[in-house]
């Protein structure tokens, strides 16, 4: 058994814009199952984060409990982590977030951590638009204690050693879309052409970003009658259309002929290029969005792709009116700016 | 493009990059895995079977296999493993393994068969047909076997003993040797009813450079491979202070650095050729600067400077290579000054040449028009089917290791010619592939890569080797040494094996392995559109592409094998054993299997 990989990487692999290669973004060598969905994941983090130019300091990785919420060890090894309580992981962001807005947040959790134990949580970060990118690594079992169904396996569907699920599923995209997120998407880890720009997108967006990302657990849920196969899943998985991330507004027009698709600016200056749209699907009508997750759903399909995105997202900094600056940026002067001030708000107060 | 056919043995052997760059295939991750696991007795013998003086080439070999090493790949900076030292790793440590070798035939087969020279390429053929119960007789006009390994290789390089106890092993067999007998006529070898007679005499005559003054000069300048050869047999024992050696391949490299240790002090090699484009070894430069002998490039010899009927040095013109669109150079003068350097001696190195003017040309053995028998290129067979060629004889200089591969497929020829066999129906080489999976996540080779650096070889003390031409100034590695350069071996013979029906297309393989070796994508036509779409650069065209069958998705694997650590990673992280790491191991068939 290997404990680590080996330090030599390809040669001639490709520098971002700040020198670094793909594999000054990876991470300890992961202890999951062998073909565990959730590694793809990880190496779809690793090239998204990469190809976005990100510095590795200004990102923080947080997770709860789980096989999910282990990964986050897998990549990003030179940024911040925090592995916090089982379904506490949005709490943890909660405050992160409001005490420094300059880092990228991005949580990762299971169908465990996030539709059953963290639905509470999961909930409330949805509602107050936190600025985060919430990613469910969605496999439809309790894969760290032998594969009980979780609160997101589908009805009918059957793990290795297990009956038929009697339960109606909780779809989180649906959820989500109900509660208010201001980008909402799936994916499966096996499609990697669809997921990295998925994250590129949900890390450009300001506001809360789900990605329920279906990810087979081959111990467990991997067998003819689950629905979270990567059979099934290959074979039932229905794209919104194609999704690519173009990193600034001036190069789409070197990508794109006029008139082809649909594009959509993000709060950084990127464009998000849609292609091959399902018709009856506006993914900047949240209705539309609901109305296509649910008619899928009843064709016994799994919708995949961005589902709805609002281009007028607001986050909880921009509602609470926050401080610009990290807390840990406030000096004395900031914080107690001195009689002056403090006379003039009383005086407005009377 | 079509899936890989990995059943043909020639695409794994490929990818043991050393195993495939060296003449003789010599299994070489095969033995440094058992000098790492201390069995130097065994390690010696797989070198024994395929290239026959594992001490003699552990020391003196060019190495083709160590520029062709996959190591020196995988990282800038990273440099081959020392494969060669490692082989004489095994040489020095082993035990008596004279029982190891193989039973000569006490009943002979009648077949008789004779060996003209004994140098590396006629001993070769000598061992492989012993065994197989051939009577053989050895010609040489030395004193003793080894051919150019004895007249030209410094003993300060390769000492006697390691010479004779490899050449020996052979002689012993119970090869009837002719020493210190000049052969000047083929056809009197052939009237002496052999069935076969093997032409393994080198490349004996040295170049000489017809400059002005040269007769002059007289016994002030050498033949470089005479000279050695003069040193090596102790009919000469000085040289002047001052010594000019002319050439840059790797004699006039040992006939500088065999100046120095008879009494030369102002040793200079002076070249052609620019420094980097000259023939010799880079580590056999090295050694030579490291005696402190410069090396002057760029420097066309012109004219040997004679006052008072005798040579006080030469002329040389300064040129610097120029090189036209096709690559091909040209040494264009300066315009400079004649350089003048001083000398008492000059010695001459600057190329060989084959000569066969003891062999009649009316016994059916054509020559071609640069005066060299004209040879089948697999089977050594000349245009009499009673005589075949091997080593510098062969097609021109080379070295040991080629002159050894060659012998090999000669005593093969010889072999199929004895017993009445076509020649050119070559046997096949012999393979074997066996999955190395131990458990799990368990693999019966060590999989982890280490990061060393590769060790350098410590030399004996400088003024101590000058003083004595017969000390070894290399000491070789010591088993701890040996050890930890082994251990930088990747193991390229342990193969990456996919099978496509087993894979479910999870991507672990793609997201574990550290080099990006893999990438699952939709086929193209051409090779070269395929590996365009790879997830890492592939412009290593040398290097194949192992292409699946199509998978479920209607894409395939494609795997760039340059440079693949074999680290075992992707069958480590394969839930379904579509990888597997399997051993493979190919080694040249040798006469009468």
């Amino acid at each position: 058994m290997s404990y680590q990989i080996p330090k030599f990487r390809h040669p001639d692999l490709p520098v971002n814009e700040l020198g670094y290669t793909r594999a000054d973004y990876e991470g300890a060598i992961s202890t999951l199952c062998a073909g565990c969905g959730h590694d793809s994941i990880s190496g779809s983090i690793v090239r998204a984060c990469h190809e976005l130019n990100l510095e590795p300091h200004r990102i923080a990785k947080l997770s709860g409990i789980g096989c999910s919420s282990k990964a986050p060890t897998y990549f990003l090894g030179k940024s911040h982590g925090f592995n916090s309580v089982h379904g506490r992981m949005p709490s943890v962001v909660t405050g992160a977030a409001m005490g420094n807005r300059d880092l990228l947040y991005l949580g990762v959790s299971g169908d465990g951590d996030t539709a059953s134990i963290g639905m509470g949580q999961f909930a409330h970060a949805i509602r107050r638009n936190l600025n985060m990118v919430y990613i469910v690594m969605n496999n439809g079992c309790y894969g760290l204690t032998k594969g009980q169904d979780s609160a997101t396996a589908d009805e009918g569907s059957a793990s290795k050693k297990g009956d038929p699920n009697p339960f109606s599923a909780i779809d989180l995209p649906g959820l989500a879309l109900q509660l208010g997120a201001t980008f909402v998407a799936r994916s499966f880890s096996g499609d990697k052409g669809q997921l990295v720009p998925l994250i590129k997108a949900a890390m450009s967006h300001r506001g809360f970003a789900l990605i329920d990302v279906v990810s087979p657990c081959v111990t467990f849920n991997n067998n003819a009658g689950s629905t979270k196969s990567y059979e099934f899943v290959r074979e039932h998985a229905e794209a919104t259309g194609t999704v690519d991330f173009v990193p600034m507004r001036e190069e789409i027009t070197a990508h794109y002929a006029p008139g082809t698709g649909t594009e959509v600016t993000l709060h950084d200056g990127s464009v998000l290029h849609l292609e091959k749209l399902d018709e009856e699907l506006d993914p900047f009508d949240r209705l539309s969005a609901m109305v296509a997750i649910e008619k899928h759903r009843a064709a016994g399909e799994i919708l995949t792709g961005l589902i709805y995105i609002d281009k007028d997202s607001r986050d909880l900094h921009d509602v609470l009116e926050t401080s610009r600056r990290p807390l840990n940026t406030l000096t004395e002067e900031d914080l107690c700016p001195g009689n002056k001030v403090l006379a003039n708000i009383n005086s407005s107060l009377r | 493009m079509k899936p890989t056919d990995i059943s043909n043995p020639e695409y794994f052997h490929k990818v043991v990059d050393c195993q495939y760059a060296c003449p003789a295939h010599t299994p070489v991750p095969e033995y440094i895995r058992l000098i790492a696991a201390g069995r130097y007795d065994d390690a010696y013998m797989i070198n024994w079977e395929s290239n026959v003086f594992p001490g003699i080439l552990g020391r003196t070999c060019d190495r083709p296999c160590e520029p062709a090493c996959r190591r020196g790949r995988i990282a800038k900076g990273e440099e081959p493993v020392a494969i060669c030292r490692l082989k004489r790793v095994a040489a020095d440590n082993k035990m008596d393994i004279r029982a190891r070798l193989p039973k000569i035939p006490e009943k002979k087969n009648g077949k008789r068969i004779a060996l003209i020279g004994a140098g590396p390429a006629s001993l070769t053929v000598a061992r492989d047909l012993m065994p197989l119960g051939y009577s053989i007789d050895i010609y040489d006009n030395q004193h003793a076997g080894g051919g150019m390994m004895r007249s030209q290789i410094p003993s300060f390089r390769l000492p006697g003993e390691v010479l004779d106890e490899e050449v020996n092993y052979i002689l012993d067999m119970g090869v009837v040797s002719f020493f210190n007998t000049e052969v000047d006529s083929l056809k009197e070898v052939l009237d002496k009813d052999y069935d076969a007679v093997f032409v393994g005499t080198g490349a004996p005559r040295g170049k000489l450079l017809q400059l002005p003054g040269l007769e002059e000069a007289g016994k002030q300048v050498h033949i470089g491979i005479e000279w050695l050869a003069s040193v090596a047999f102790e009919h000469t024992e000085s040289i002047g202070k001052r010594v000019l050696v002319l050439g840059g391949g790797n004699t006039a490299m040992d006939c500088c650095r065999t100046s120095r240790r008879l009494g030369g002090e102002d040793v200079r090699v002076v070249v052609r050729s620019p420094f980097a484009d000259m023939k010799a070894s880079p580590w056999e430069k090295e050694d030579a600067m490291h005696e402190g002998i410069p090396i002057y490039d760029n420097h066309t010899p012109k004219e040997f400077v004679i006052e008072d009927g005798k040579m006080t040095g030469m002329l040389f013109e300064k040129v610097e290579a120029v090189y036209d669109e096709n690559g091909k150079r040209s040494l264009v003068p300066t315009g400079e000054d004649l350089v003048f350097m001083p000398a008492d001696e000059v010695l001459m190195a600057i190329g060989q040449e084959n000569s066969f003017p003891w062999i009649e040309r009316d016994i059916g053995i054509d020559f071609d028009k640069w005066d060299m028998p004209v040879l089948d290129a697999t089977t050594f067979q000349s245009s009499n089917p009673r005589v075949f060629f091997g080593g510098d004889a062969a097609f021109g200089p080379e070295n040991v290791i080629t002159a050894v591969a060659q012998g090999h497929q000669a005593a093969v020829s010889i072999d199929l010619f004895c017993r009445g066999e076509d020649v050119s129906q070559r046997p096949d080489p012999y393979t074997n592939l066996v999955s190395q999976k131990m458990g799990i996540h368990e693999w019966s080779y060590d999989n982890s890569v280490e990061n060393d650096p590769r060790y350098v070889v410590p030399l004996a003390p400088l003024e101590e080797t000058l003083r004595n031409r017969k000390l070894e100034v290399e000491l070789g590695f010591d088993q701890d040494t040996g050890f930890k350069e082994a251990e930088r071996c990747l193991n390229c013979d342990v193969q990456t094996v996919f099978d496509a029906p087993r894979c479910i297309e999870c991507d672990a393989c793609v997201d574990v392995c550290p080099t990006d070796c893999i990438t699952f994508t939709e086929n193209a036509e051409e090779e070269e559109a395929l590996r365009q779409r790879l997830n890492a650069p592939a412009g290593n065209l040398a290097q194949d592409l192992y292409v699946s069958t199509e998978l479920p998705t209607r894409r395939v694997m494609v795997k760039d094998e340059n440079v693949c650590l074999h680290c075992g990673l992707c069958a480590e992280r394969c839930p379904t054993t579509a990888w597997d790491m399997q051993k493979f191991l190919y080694s040249v068939t040798k006469a009468g299997l």
